[in-house]
Parts: structure tokens; C-alpha cells; sequence
């Protein structure tokens, strides 16, 4: 048998999150209809069995309702992730090989958006579009592709001095062929790493704006509507309604970045022997 | 001399430049709304009871139907003279609200931005002076964790401790309810603000440690670290003597950097105590349609996080003294 090193134990917990963050998706997705039913007979329960979270005022199941939000939030925090990141590979890509202008441009870009405070830039855009869900994900998908355009620019730029790569050109190596076969398997690790550690920010950020009170209404079982109307529960000493809720959000974060920085061990080569 | 006034004036100009953007493009955020601000703030019902010539009113009173491109131009030229506009919902000129607010909320925000500058970076020396050890793992593991807590939560939980639990701190607002402006004392003010400021202090920890650890790590493992052990200084002096210079720096300029996340957090840390700052101020700006006040507070706290920026860039050349020489063209 081999001998167990770190590079498993990074695979490991790489695949633990990505399990714990696929089961938490999928079963609030599953138990949407469950966590709206009401019953008064059982409201105001503390934690315990078998409502492990506790009831709230209107006798709904916390544990359900904290999953059908975090599921939710996950869902908002891939699609944001998901196109702040395509954002950030083609502006930083332009900005590196377009020219002096462009790159002038998308400096620029980034230091405007970098200027506003992030939850002041995300209540902007969520007035702009109405307030509502579609403000949210706008919101969070459009504002978060700063840092990593930044980092993929640098690299480009990097690259495109590299000894090797001007090589390619001299040799007659197409400019696709050479962003595709000498670029890109440089530029993915990053990337995907990059998207993955975007995850933590954008749900943070969802779960902000939420809280606020900017975008979902108050049936939709959101985290940051639950820890939100919690707060009017706390003076009551009713602590567990905003406690469990926050905790699992917390953890879900952590794994998030758990995984990204697992994977980034896997693929960065100053790691990958551990 | 010649060459830094020069370089001190394009970054100001730069910041002035950049703040103009910001400023025409919250206002553009905020001309596109399709959020009709007498629905917002008076209601459908109340709407339909009303005659023509009072919506009239309330209309020209919320600046419905005129052109953006006008209304800029208009808001940007009352802006350099110092006219800001009239909030709508305080029904004040808009610098006064923003003038009482920023008071408060400045406050918070310096007691935090210090407190967790200062522990941060002790912290991130601590760690980074013995990567792998037990201490360096607990401080680690405990940056993470807070990096991946959101500021309202902790807020709440220090809430549920201290004001609801053990009843020592009250649960909110800045000063107590029912006490004339008069009859409220500097502790009062101090008693309300301890818990913001701690929250505050306690979210901005984490950026500034894992910073000053990586460099620290950095640091420990370079040649001048080692020659200095080879000549038998001990650990304190040779923090003292060649690590501190060199953390000081880019723990100095990224603090100065992090104003934007002070102030985002403040928006947070405001609302869930009810502390009456510029965040809170804010969100109800947001919640309210109350488009000036927005815009003024977008503007303002644009020039913090560029000025921020500004002294970190300038900084650079007072701490470091490669970079001053290179600055005064020797």
C-alpha cells in the first residue's frame, strides 16, 4: 500500500466538500415545498429532536428552512462565480494583449468598481434593477470579477514575455495555437482556483445584501431574510433562530474554501509533491 | 523635491478623476431604476386618494420625468459648490445628514480600522515567526474562520451575549431612547458603541494577519534573517532590528487600502445595531428611494477608499527608502 501524503489528504477534503456542498444544494432544493408549512401547534420550539434547529414564530422547521436558504445562496454564488469569472479571463486576456488603451481602460474599470464599497456598489445595482431576486444576482455576478482579472492579467502578460512562448513565435506557431496549446494550460489552474475561492465572497455578499433587506421578499426562505427577522426574536431570548442558521452558513464558507485551496495545492507545482 | 510634487499631483488628480467617474456612474445606477419613488414611499393606496395636481407635487418634489443628462449636469455643478442636494426622506440638505452621520459612524470606523491594524499585525508576526507551530495554526485557523463569517452574524451573536444574555451592553441605537440630547453623556455614547467598534475590529482582523504572516514567513526565511542568527542576535532583535521595517510597510499600505472593507462592514455592523451612521443611513437611503442622500454617500465614501489609496501609495515612499531615493531622482 502506498504511503499516505498530503496530496491525498488535499483530494480528500477537496471531495468531502464538494460532497457536503452538493448534498446541502440538493436538499434544500428537494425541501423547498417542506420548509414554507406552518403549524402552530409545534411554533417557538427550542432545538432538539426532531426539529434539530428549533421551530420558529410561525412553527416552521428551521433545519429545512436553513437548508432550502443555503441552497439557495449556493445556486446564486455558482452563477456568479460562473460569470465574474468568465468576465475576469476575457478582460484580463484583452487587457494584457489589446494594447496600451484597452489595458488603460480596464485599469481603470477595475479601480471604479474597486472605489465604491462593495455592499454600497451592491445596493446601487440592486436599485438600479428594481430591488428584487434579479437585482441580487446581478448584483453579486457583475461585481465580483475585479481581484481575478487583475491576476490573470499579470500572468498573461508574464507569459506572453516568456522565453518559450516567444520561441513559438519565431517559429512560425499560430497566435491561437499559441494561446491554446502554451497559454491556456498555464492560465486554467489559476482560473479554476480564482473561480472557486469566489464562491466564499459571493455567497457572503448575497447573504449581506439579502439581510439588508434589497432583493427577496420575505416568504422565500433566503439566510439573510432568516438571520434578518431573527434579530426581532432575539430580545425575546429566542438565540437559537439566529445562531444554527448563521453557524451552517459559516461552515458552508469554510468549505468552499476548503476546497479551493485543496485544489490550488493539487494544481500549483510548488505544492503538488506534499 | 520637484519630481515627488509631481508624482503627489497625478495621483491626486487621478483620485479626483476616478471619484468624478464613480459619482457619474452611481448616478447612472440610479437613473435607470424602474423603482417609482411615490410608490415607495407614499403607497398605491394612499396614491389613488391623492388628485392630480398633489401627485403633481409629490412628482416634481421626487424629480420624476426629468432628463438624467440635465440632472447630472445640474447635481455635478451644486456638488463643487458644496450643495449636495435635499434629502428626501430627513428633508435636510443632504451634506448636514451625511455631516452628523459620518460623525458617528468615524468614530466606529477609526476604533476598528486602529484596533484591528494594531492586533492584526502583532498577530501575523506571531504566526509567521514559527510557520507550522501550534500558535501559528490557532491564529491561522481563527483568520480563516472570521474571513469566512459575515460581520451581521457576529454582530448578532455579540448581541445575544452581551446585551440579551448577560444583560451588560445595551442592544442598540447610539445614544438611550428617551433621554433629551442634553442629558446624554459621554459614557452613554461610549456604552453604545463598544459593540459596533468590537464587531468592526473582530471582522477586520483576518485580512491584515494571514497578510503580515505570509510576509513574515517570507522575511524569516531570507538571507539577512539568517546571517543576522549566524552572528547570535536573538529572535527579539532580530524582529526588532530587520523584520519590522520590512512587514511595517505592506501591512501599513494594505490597511490603508482596506477603508473600502471598513466601510462595508460598517454598513453591515450599523444595521444590525441600529447604530446611526453613515451605513445605516445608507441602506435607508436604498430602501427608500431617497436618490440624493444615495448619491452623496456613494461620492463620499469613493473619496475615503481613494484617499485610502492615495497615503498607501505615498506611504511607500516615506517608510521605504529605496523607493524615496528613487522618488527624489538621486
Amino acid at each position: 500500500m502506498r504511503r499516505w501524503n498530503g496530496r491525498m489528504t488535499a483530494v480528500f477534503l477537496f471531495g468531502l466538500a464538494v460532497l457536503f456542498l452538493a448534498a446541502v444544494t440538493a436538499a434544500g432544493w428537494g425541501f423547498s415545498e417542506e420548509a414554507l408549512v406552518t403549524d402552530f401547534s409545534k411554533k417557538n420550539l427550542g432545538p432538539g429532536m426532531p426539529y434539530l434547529f428549533g421551530t420558529d414564530w410561525l412553527g416552521r422547521d428551521m433545519f429545512l428552512r436553513t437548508l432550502t436558504g443555503l441552497s439557495m445562496s449556493i445556486r446564486i454564488g455558482i452563477l456568479a462565480a460562473g460569470v465574474s469569472s468568465v468576465l475576469a479571463l476575457l478582460l484580463g486576456t484583452l487587457a494584457a494583449t489589446m494594447g496600451r488603451t484597452v489595458d488603460a481602460v480596464i485599469t481603470w474599470m477595475i479601480d471604479l468598481v474597486m472605489g465604491i464599497p462593495h455592499i454600497l456598489l451592491l445596493i446601487l445595482i440592486s436599485y438600479a434593477l428594481g430591488k428584487g431576486f434579479k437585482g441580487v444576482v446581478i448584483g453579486v455576478a457583475l461585481t465580483h470579477w475585479t481581484s481575478l482579472t487583475r491576476v490573470i492579467r499579470g500572468e498573461v502578460m508574464q507569459l506572453k514575455e516568456a522565453l518559450y512562448i516567444r520561441t513559438a513565435r519565431k517559429l512560425g506557431v499560430g497566435t491561437w495555437e499559441i494561446a491554446w496549446k502554451h497559454m491556456f494550460p498555464h492560465l486554467f489552474p489559476q482560473f479554476l482556483v480564482g473561480l472557486i475561492l469566489m464562491f466564499p465572497h459571493a455567497i457572503l455578499h448575497e447573504a449581506s445584501i439579502t439581510f439588508l433587506g434589497f432583493g427577496l421578499s420575505p416568504e422565500q426562505p433566503a439566510i439573510g431574510i432568516i438571520l434578518s427577522e431573527s434579530m426581532k426574536y432575539l430580545a425575546m431570548g429566542r438565540w437559537w433562530l439566529a445562531l444554527f442558521p448563521g453557524l451552517l452558513l459559516v461552515f458552508t464558507v469554510v468549505l468552499f474554501d476548503v476546497a479551493g485551496e485543496s485544489l490550488r495545492k493539487l494544481l500549483d507545482p510548488a505544492s503538488a509533491h506534499m | 523635491m520637484k519630481r515627488h510634487f509631481i508624482f503627489i499631483g497625478k495621483q491626486m488628480l487621478r483620485m479626483l478623476l476616478l471619484t468624478f467617474f464613480v459619482s457619474l456612474a452611481a448616478f447612472m445606477l440610479l437613473s435607470v431604476s424602474p423603482i417609482d419613488p411615490l410608490q415607495a414611499n407614499i403607497g398605491q393606496a394612499a396614491l389613488g386618494s391623492m388628485s392630480q395636481e398633489q401627485i403633481g407635487k409629490l412628482q416634481a418634489y421626487w424629480g420624476v420625468g426629468e432628463p438624467p443628462a440635465e440632472r447630472f449636469l445640474a447635481w455635478a455643478g451644486d456638488f463643487f459648490r458644496g450643495d449636495m442636494g435635499v434629502s428626501l426622506l430627513y428633508r435636510q440638505p443632504v451634506a448636514k445628514v451625511i455631516g452628523v452621520k459620518l460623525v458617528n459612524s468615524l468614530w466606529l470606523m477609526l476604533i476598528a480600522w486602529v484596533l484591528s491594524g494594531a492586533a492584526g499585525f502583532v498577530l501575523g508576526i506571531l504566526a509567521g515567526l514559527r510557520e507550522g507551530s501550534v500558535l501559528d495554526k490557532i491564529i491561522k485557523g481563527y483568520s480563516l474562520l472570521i474571513a469566512s463569517t459575515p460581520a451581521f452574524w457576529l454582530a448578532l451573536v455579540l448581541l445575544m451575549i452581551f446585551a440579551v444574555w448577560l444583560k451588560v451592553l445595551p442592544i442598540g441605537l447610539s445614544v438611550p431612547i428617551g433621554v433629551e440630547a442634553c442629558g446624554v453623556t459621554v459614557m452613554d455614547r461610549v456604552r453604545h458603541a463598544i459593540l459596533p467598534a468590537v464587531t468592526l475590529s473582530i471582522t477586520g482582523i483576518a485580512g491584515i494577519t494571514l497578510h503580515t504572516r505570509e510576509k513574515m514567513i517570507e522575511i524569516m526565511e531570507s538571507d539577512y534573517v539568517l546571517f543576522a542568527r549566524a552572528r547570535g542576535e536573538s529572535t527579539f532583535e532580530i524582529v526588532k532590528n530587520h523584520v519590522l521595517r520590512n512587514v511595517l510597510l505592506p501591512a501599513l499600505t494594505l490597511q490603508f487600502a482596506s477603508i473600502s472593507e471598513i466601510f462595508g462592514g460598517s454598513v453591515l455592523v450599523e444595521q444590525t445595531f441600529s447604530y446611526p451612521g453613515l451605513g445605516q443611513a445608507a441602506v435607508t437611503a436604498g430602501l427608500g428611494s431617497d436618490v440624493p442622500l444615495l448619491l452623496g454617500i456613494t461620492v463620499i465614501s469613493a473619496l475615503f477608499v481613494f484617499g485610502g489609496n492615495l497615503i498607501a501609495n505615498l506611504l511607500y515612499g516615506v517608510i521605504d527608502p529605496r523607493i524615496r531615493r528613487g522618488g527624489a531622482g538621486a
